[in-house]
């Protein structure tokens, strides 16, 4: 942005109009983009913050009344609040590890090489490529009581005496899910870690065979350090995916039975669909994303320093 | 000779066959789901799915009776739609974010990258109030809309990151020859981008055929994406699942064609955290 770089021999008016136009026309070239967003993102979301301080209930669209921050205080003293709360932590804590763990162990094996390697490393991902919907449905399909292939395979081995009604079942119904969930994300994990693992040199390895290191010692030194970035990166950005999904829990159970594949995106979305009370819904939707920012944060300074 | 064939040995056992269960793992239940689909309704439960006998009436009924034809047409509107909107927007910005330095301009890179971070809800509900309001619910340019909140970040993040990768010194060889800054963009960069826009575009395109709960809100009867009419099924047909794992089997097969030509193309973007999981 320096005015200098103007060629000299334009004359004086040109000369600044065209540094001008080098100053403004990043910022033009921006704009669209940037103007859209503010107008579909950042409007709806103060929208949001503003429907959370009334009262505003859909089927009497009249009333429209400030509450102040009452919503939020009676989030404090609703049951189904904390229930909610408690399933999207055993959600998160247990759907990203399994993730991850799947992954990197998916990844290891795609990085040793064998002759089916590229054929393994393209249907690795089919999960990742289906619709939401149509994994809720296989998956409530494989997990129907009386002709779900699982119930059937279990009792063949003789693990269950009688069928489980999976998702029916308030005991199984948010693990069954999370295992979905699982199924879904690991790929995602596979190939990032994947990537990390191709950026190690291969002579680290050679030299620490040459000093007797066992496999064992060289995952530990050489490959865990090697994808530490990636891998947290990676974790970061699934945690906040999988707190925000919502979809295959609203297709497979829609938060029963009772509330107890309840989670906080859910409840909220539920509050406003189907109780059409949009202010609480609205208070609802802000706690959960205030208690994930911190989250979010993490992740964006990473990413700015990857930026530089 | 002999260490060759204990190698052969050993790598089965540590590398194909482990892998081969996790790939079992992978994609049993998507071909349990296509088995169904081709096994006809009344054998599904007495014998249960088999591969000796298999047929195509849950796909015949699937288009005849359930209308589906209609709904990946509405899916294909919008998702095309969406395509056009983030990429007309996002092919500038990309450009600038690459190409000048300027202030706050780290800021505004990661303001698109946030945006990814939000949930859904805290869009959902108020496009659902303000659509209402303009009279726009169950119309395509509505969930056009809903679907751009995702693609246009998205896809300014990718473009921006495809050409970094494309050297400075061309845009000012075309400046030096007489091109203005537009023009070079235009002329010069645009094309070299081309393999970056389509990539770019296949993955919006995925992400907004696949997209269910914006489809669920701010659809309705008119606009009834494929995603909502696979869902609606599982209410209305809760008994016949060859015709539901067909319908599944037929809604995902766009995307899923579409994921594996561009699958390379998007470990990039991925390691950047654009890519929606």
């Amino acid at each position: 942005m320096t005015t200098t770089s103007v060629p000299e021999q334009e004359g004086p008016t040109s000369g600044r109009r065209a540094a001008l136009w080098r100053q403004v026309m990043p910022l033009a070239l921006l704009s669209p983009a940037v103007l859209v967003t503010l107008a579909i993102v950042f409007f709806p979301m103060i929208q949001t913050a503003w429907m959370s301080l009334h009262n505003y209930v859909l089927f009497r669209p009249k009333n429209f009344d400030w509450v102040g921050l009452q919503n939020y205080f009676n989030i404090f003293q609703d049951e189904v609040f904390w229930i909610s709360l408690r399933h999207t932590v055993l959600w998160i804590v247990i759907t990203v590890p399994a993730q991850a763990l799947l992954g990197l162990a998916t990844a290891l094996l795609l990085n040793q090489s064998f002759p089916w390697r590229p054929l393994a490393r393209a249907l690795i991902i089919i999960p990742w490529a289906l619709p939401s919907v149509v994994i809720a449905l296989m998956w409530a399909w494989i997990y129907d009581s009386n002709y779900g292939i699982l119930n059937d395979l279990l009792l063949r081995i003789g693990i269950l005496e009688t069928s489980i009604p999976w998702l029916a079942n308030p005991d199984t119904a948010l693990y069954a899910i999370i295992l979905t969930l699982t199924w879904q994300g690991f790929p995602f994990f596979a190939v990032m870690i994947l990537a990390g693992l191709q950026s190690i040199p291969q002579s680290y390895y050679e030299a620490a065979s040459l000093d007797g290191a066992t496999p064992w010692r060289q995952f530990w030194h050489i490959t865990l350090p090697g994808i530490s970035g990636v891998l947290f990166t990676a974790i970061l950005l699934r945690t906040i995916w999988v707190a925000n999904s919502m979809d295959v829990i609203f297709v497979m159970t829609g938060g029963g039975p009772g509330y107890s594949t309840y989670t906080l995106p859910l409840y909220s979305f539920l509050e406003a669909r189907t109780n059409l009370n949009f202010g609480y819904g609205s208070a609802l939707a802000m706690t959960f994303t205030l208690m994930l920012l911190g989250i979010v944060i993490l992740y964006l300074k990473r990413s700015a320093k990857a930026v530089q | 000779m002999a260490l060759g064939r204990k190698s052969t040995l050993n790598r089965v056992l540590t590398v194909d066959l482990p892998m081969l269960a996790i790939l079992a793992f992978t994609l049993g239940p998507y071909l349990w789901m296509l088995l169904t689909s081709l096994t006809a309704e009344s054998e599904l439960f007495t014998r249960g799915p088999s591969i000796f006998d298999l047929v195509w009436s849950n796909y015949e009924r699937l288009f005849a009776n359930v209308g589906f034809a209609r709904n990946m047409l509405d899916s294909f509107i919008i998702a095309a739609g969406t395509v056009v909107v983030g990429l007309t927007l996002s092919v500038t910005a990309a450009y600038s974010f690459s190409r000048f330095e300027f202030r706050f301009k780290k800021v505004l890179l990661l303001q698109f990258l946030l945006i990814n971070m939000f949930p859904l809800v805290l869009l959902i509900l108020p496009l659902f109030v303000l659509m209402r309001q303009l009279g726009l619910l169950d119309t395509h340019f509505a969930l056009i809309v809903a679907n751009s909140t995702i693609a246009i970040p998205f896809s300014v993040w990718m473009m921006t990151s495809y050409i970094n990768g494309i050297p400075k010194s061309l845009d000012e060889a075309a400046m030096t020859d007489g091109c203005s800054r537009l023009q070079a963009m235009r002329k010069v960069i645009l094309p070299l981008c081309a393999p970056g826009i389509i990539a770019t575009g296949i993955y919006i395109f995925i992400t907004a055929w696949n997209e269910y709960l914006y489809a669920l809100t701010l659809g309705g009867q008119n606009v009834r994406p494929i995603t909502v009419a696979v869902q609606t099924m599982i209410g209305e047909y809760q008994v016949q699942w060859g015709l539901l794992t067909a319908g599944g089997i037929v809604g995902a097969l766009p995307a899923t064609i579409l994921f594996l030509i561009v699958q390379r193309r998007l470990v990039g973007g991925l390691t950047q955290g654009a890519v929606k999981g």
